[in-house]
């Protein structure tokens, strides 16, 4: 077999005296989709701000296409190709579409001649236009010159994730992309994200919503307070008596089969 | 021209020059309190020169920027450490740092300040306004200026994307030092005089305003900015003696008032500055504004079938 395309290797975290993340290894194959599920405060956005280095962990190691990236600072990350979405929109609100896109980018720009050259003015460069066709062809409903803090909320979800996607990523970190979406819009979602999966690119997808996962992703590692406790495929995940003693107490589990899981 | 209004154009380009080099703080996030501060630097390096080194304009005026420029830079490394209100206080403390050194420096001519031999008319700073102006906009239409728009909204999200969040910070806000000191360049030669009690902490808060009020989202809010705040009081030098008889005549006082004094100028400037607050906290001239005045953005949406061919 090939190697994986992100090992994690005993990883830990704690804040104080709480251990937020406690040794956790995963593995996520090349071309795989890999759901990251778990109750609330069970540490899936700590493991995602440990892998974008926005904190160290203590222990362990994270290899990424082979290379262990633990001493690149937050920003070199992306540029390894490791990028990644937020589970509370953070697109920048006083930038259009475009630029939002554009600023993805940012990871493949090189010297100071790229720095100095317009990018938003005097006609369409190069970068902008590598921008506008992303968005077409992940069909953005929008003009690419609205400011992103006028648009609706389903929309700026799919654009945090073409601006993450520009960065020409290997991984593609998906922090709740379903998160206050209607089921159409969920639905709609589904499809964007397979849309970018058969373009090669590996996901890493935290969230909630189970039939989102089901039909998105194959493989699934399963989070409580902060220990792996299941690692395997998703068809199977609603069988597991650990799974389900997390979700719904000792008392019930293996008693029914829960509705949400 | 008459006198008034080359010293109305010749105060206008300064004070344009001067608010972008605000300016360039500002939109990465950091409110830079230190205008007078690095504007003095660029006056008294031009004034030096000019008077005990008999050297020539362009000699001055970019030894007035390059002074500002290299201090911004050093100070830069320590002083963006700071963030929100200690920024604020940080840079204040920097302007007032550097006219007490002036003031007490028998060099600089001290309290009693230097003259400037070179004299330059309103078109030599006209002309700096005009170059800095494009400049600004050049630079805000580039990546950079495109990151620097970006920290300014999030930097977390722009270190993520692999912005180097600080190189872009100590650039913006060295470069916008060496603005400053250039206007304070142009000032000192304009006015044939330097004193450093001109450089004061109002001055500081004046420029902040123009950039606050004339909106940081855009290269066109401080040009705006520093128009507005300039022109205004000018306007009113008529009008002002006008309301002040209506207020008068309304209140029922009788006889010749005196004319207004300049107190009454700084009133109407606080209303201004309060109302603003209150109705455009983004400034007058925001992001939105733009787009929606720009005539390519009014073409339809293009649909997704269209656009995906």
């Amino acid at each position: 077999m090939t190697q994986p395309l992100l090992k994690v290797d005993n990883l830990s975290k704690s804040f104080g005296g709480l251990a937020v993340i406690s040794e956790v290894s995963f593995e996520v194959p090349a071309g795989g989709r890999l759901a990251l599920i778990g109750p609330n405060g069970a540490g899936k956005t700590t493991m995602f701000n440990l892998l974008t280095g926005v904190y160290r962990q203590d222990v362990g190691t994270v290899t990424l296409d082979g290379e262990v990236i633990d001493a690149y600072p937050s920003r070199a990350r992306i540029g390894l190709g490791m990028a990644r979405s937020f589970q509370n929109i953070r697109l920048m609100p006083h930038l259009s579409v475009v630029e939002n896109v554009m600023l993805g980018q940012q990871s493949r720009a090189k010297g100071w001649r790229d720095f100095i050259s317009p990018v938003t003015a005097f006609g369409r460069s190069a970068a902008y236009r590598e921008a506008e066709d992303l968005l077409a062809a992940m069909n953005i409903e929008t003009r690419p010159g609205d400011v992103v803090a006028t648009l609706p909320y389903g929309i700026r979800k799919k654009i945090e994730v073409v601006r993450a996607l520009a960065a020409k990523p290997k991984l593609l970190l998906l922090d709740e992309p379903a998160a206050g979406l209607n089921a159409v819009e969920t639905a709609s979602l589904r499809d964007f994200l397979l849309q970018i999966a058969d373009t090669g690119v590996t996901l890493l997808v935290v969230e909630h919503d189970m039939s989102l996962v089901r039909s998105l992703c194959t493989s699934t590692v399963v989070l409580n307070f902060g220990r792996k406790i299941y690692d395997g495929p998703v068809s199977k995940v609603h069988e597991d008596p650990q799974v389900l003693e997390a979700y719904l107490g000792p008392r019930h589990a293996g008693e029914k089969e829960p509705a949400h899981v | 021209m008459s006198g008034y209004w080359i010293g109305l154009i010749t105060i206008l380009s300064i004070n344009v020059i001067f608010a972008y080099g605000i300016f360039l703080a500002v939109a990465t996030g950091q409110l830079n309190l230190g205008g007078a501060g690095f504007q003095a630097l660029g006056a008294y390096a031009a004034a030096y020169l000019a008077m005990e080194m008999d050297q020539p304009l362009v000699v001055t005026i970019a030894a007035g920027m390059i002074v500002a420029g290299v201090i911004g830079f050093a100070i830069s490394f320590p002083i963006l450490r700071l963030k929100g209100v200690y920024l604020v206080l940080g840079t204040f403390a920097f302007a007032e740092v550097v006219a007490g050194l002036i003031l007490n420096s028998d060099a600089l001519g001290g309290a009693t300040g230097l003259p400037v031999p070179t004299f330059i008319d309103w078109d030599v700073p006209a002309i700096a306004a005009i170059v800095v102006a494009l400049l600004v906009f050049w630079l805000m239409s580039t990546r950079f200026g495109l990151v620097v728009r970006s920290v300014h909204d999030d930097e977390v999200v722009a270190d993520l994307m692999g912005v180097n969040v600080r190189m872009v910070r100590v650039c913006a806000f060295a470069l916008g030092a060496a603005l400053a000191g250039l206007s304070g360049a142009l000032y000192a030669h304009a006015f044939s005089f330097v004193e450093i009690q001109v450089f004061n902490a109002s001055l500081s808060i004046y420029v902040l305003l123009y950039v606050l009020l004339g909106g940081a989202q855009t290269a066109w809010g401080p040009l705006f900015g520093a128009a507005f705040f300039t022109l205004l009081p000018e306007a009113l030098r008529d009008t002002l003696p006008a309301l002040k008889e209506a207020v008068f005549g309304t209140l029922g006082i009788e006889g010749a008032s005196n004319p207004p004094d300049e107190s009454w100028r700084f009133v109407i400037l606080g209303v201004a500055t309060v109302l603003m607050m209150i109705f455009r906290p983004e400034g007058l001239i925001t992001r939105t504004l733009v787009e929606r005045l720009r005539p390519l953005n009014r073409a339809p949406r293009r649909a997704p079938a269209e656009a995906a061919e």
